[in-house]
């Protein structure tokens, strides 16, 4: 197979993702009220009870609209990392799996071309955010925009190859509902979307051990700081790292037989 | 075509498959029979890949399923028992993804998927979402699907369940024309018996061990029996040891 071939596999795999995922209008509805609601409604309500003082990235005293921006960005990679995994579930017990895998393309190559599919479509809706906060009055610089992309897109990386280990771990379609419990809230709770870190240190110092050393809060700060045409070195290579780590341990744990009744 | 060779398979303490051996020559139509529970599943997981094999040899056009995967997919086409069709994509972009998985260009593809289509009889259902066609045609398609990238075997397991007579009988003519006009190698499994003529090479499956491996007429004069279903029925309530080999 030559390296048309793959590209060509790439291309098939991300516009059935895209596809599906236009055909769902209510997913990307809900994937923008979701980040809409906190933007308008809970951060206006916090906005009096949570200061913002100076920090970086940003050179002022900023609103906390503002700080939770890049947060509400990495909410959407979440959520939508974990609908990518609740898909390959979905996808291993209607029996779709087995379409992937009879291709005579590696199998490492077809996961990886799955999870840069789901995360592709991710990115997209992070922007769709981006535009409607930009209406709303939430402005970075606009190169920030373009610095925020490759971030954006290696979180959106970390969190679907998360999703594919959990996928992998998950037995039943009807076990999903843990997912959300035991991992999407953990996640972005325990991070510095909603608040800075060192407002959790206030709060006790095993909250902030924990919100600190959160692969959540590396993509946050990573996305925030690019956001700004910033690099946050040491949340890039806790994404790189968390990133190849997930990747393998998915590669390495995917097992068809699972839910499969062969 | 296919060379299964002393292949054993175990799911913990249960024994699936027992050394089996089964040989497909080129070309022609071969059934796979056995009652629930015989192993025809899980031969057919090992044979595609879709299962890790632990004992024994499958090769699939002289590649090993073992060492070569890949190259053994290349020329498998499979339809499978469920239905894998994605139902709110359209015909044809079920067909393109397909042709996507295994490399195809995008000229290639629509070419291929033109081809199908039309030897399908599916030309004019191509923009239709798959929601809308009927069983008979989503099994169409999922044998158009299978052949886009023109797999020398073709693997059908099961695929007239939960078809009407009509549709089951037409499928059946339509894959035996595919074996006449392409010289395609095809092994189809069912509990149907009626899709089976006296002429076709039987392999039948009874708790993971092959008890016959013959023509259907000659299992029949082998038993003693008139019709196949007869065959089957006492070759799978009295198997014990007897193994029955004959011409395939």
């Amino acid at each position: 197979m030559n390296a048309g071939a793959y590209l060509h596999c790439f291309l098939g795999v991300s516009g059935r993702e895209w596809r599906r995922f236009v055909q769902q209008r209510t997913r990307f509805f809900s994937a923008l009220v979701r980040p809409l609601l906190w933007l308008v409604v809970f951060a206006a309500g916090f906005r009096a009870v949570l200061g913002i003082s100076i920090m970086a990235p940003y050179g002022t005293y900023i609103v906390y609209e503002v700080y939770i921006t890049p947060g509400l960005c990495c909410m959407i990679l979440l959520f939508n990392g974990m609908q990518g995994s609740l898909s390959m579930v979905y996808d291993r017990e209607m029996g779709s799996m087995k379409v992937l895998l009879m291709s005579p393309l590696s199998r490492p190559f077809l996961l990886l071309c799955k999870v840069l599919a789901i995360s592709l479509v991710s990115v997209v809706q992070v922007y769709a955010f981006l535009a409607i906060a930009w209406w709303y009055g939430i402005r970075p610089p606009a190169l920030g925009l373009v610095t925020a992309l490759p971030a954006l897109l290696l979180v959106a990386l970390m969190l679907s190859t998360l999703g594919l280990v959990l996928a992998n771990a998950i037995r039943q379609l009807e076990n999903f509902a843990g997912v959300m419990n035991f991992v999407i809230f953990p996640l972005f709770f325990l991070s510095s979307a909603l608040y800075p870190l060192w407002k959790m240190q206030e709060a006790g110092p095993w909250l902030y051990w924990l919100s600190a050393y959160n692969p959540f809060t590396h993509g946050v700060e990573l996305v925030r700081f690019a956001l700004y045409g910033q690099l946050a070195v040491g949340p890039l290579l806790w994404c790189l790292g968390l990133t190849g780590l997930f990747g393998l341990v998915a590669a390495a744990t995917f097992n068809l037989q699972r839910g499969q009744g062969l | 075509m296919l060379e299964v060779a002393a292949v054993s398979h175990c799911y913990g303490a249960h024994t699936a498959l027992e050394r089996v051996d089964v040989s497909l020559a080129r070309g022609g139509f071969h059934a796979l029979l056995g009652p629930n529970g015989a192993g025809k599943s899980t031969l057919i997981a090992l044979v595609t890949g879709l299962l890790r094999g632990q004992d024994g040899e499958i090769r699939v056009a002289d590649h090993p399923v073992s060492r070569r995967a890949r190259a053994a997919r290349r020329h498998l086409g499979v339809v499978f028992q469920q239905p894998t069709l994605d139902l709110d994509l359209s015909v044809r972009q079920n067909l393109l993804y397909h042709a996507s998985l295994h490399g195809l260009g995008r000229r290639q593809a629509r070419e291929c998927c033109d081809r199908e289509l039309a030897r399908q009889h599916l030309e004019a259902r191509a923009d239709d979402k798959v929601r809308l066609l009927n069983g008979g045609h989503r099994r169409r398609l999922e044998i158009a699907r299978a052949l886009l990238h023109e797999p020398a075997l073709l693997i059908l397991d099961e695929a007239s369940v939960g078809l009407d007579t009509a549709s089951r009988q037409a499928l059946n003519e339509h894959v035996r024309t595919l074996c006449r006009e392409r010289g395609m190698t095809v092994l189809w499994t069912t509990h149907l018996l009626d899709e089976i003529a006296p002429a076709d090479h039987v392999v039948v499956l009874c708790a993971g061990r092959v008890i016959a491996d013959s023509q259907a007429q000659a299992l029949c004069s082998h038993t003693g029996t008139q019709t196949l279903q007869d065959a089957f029925h006492r070759l799978t309530t009295t198997s014990g040891d007897t193994v029955m080999e004959g011409a395939s």
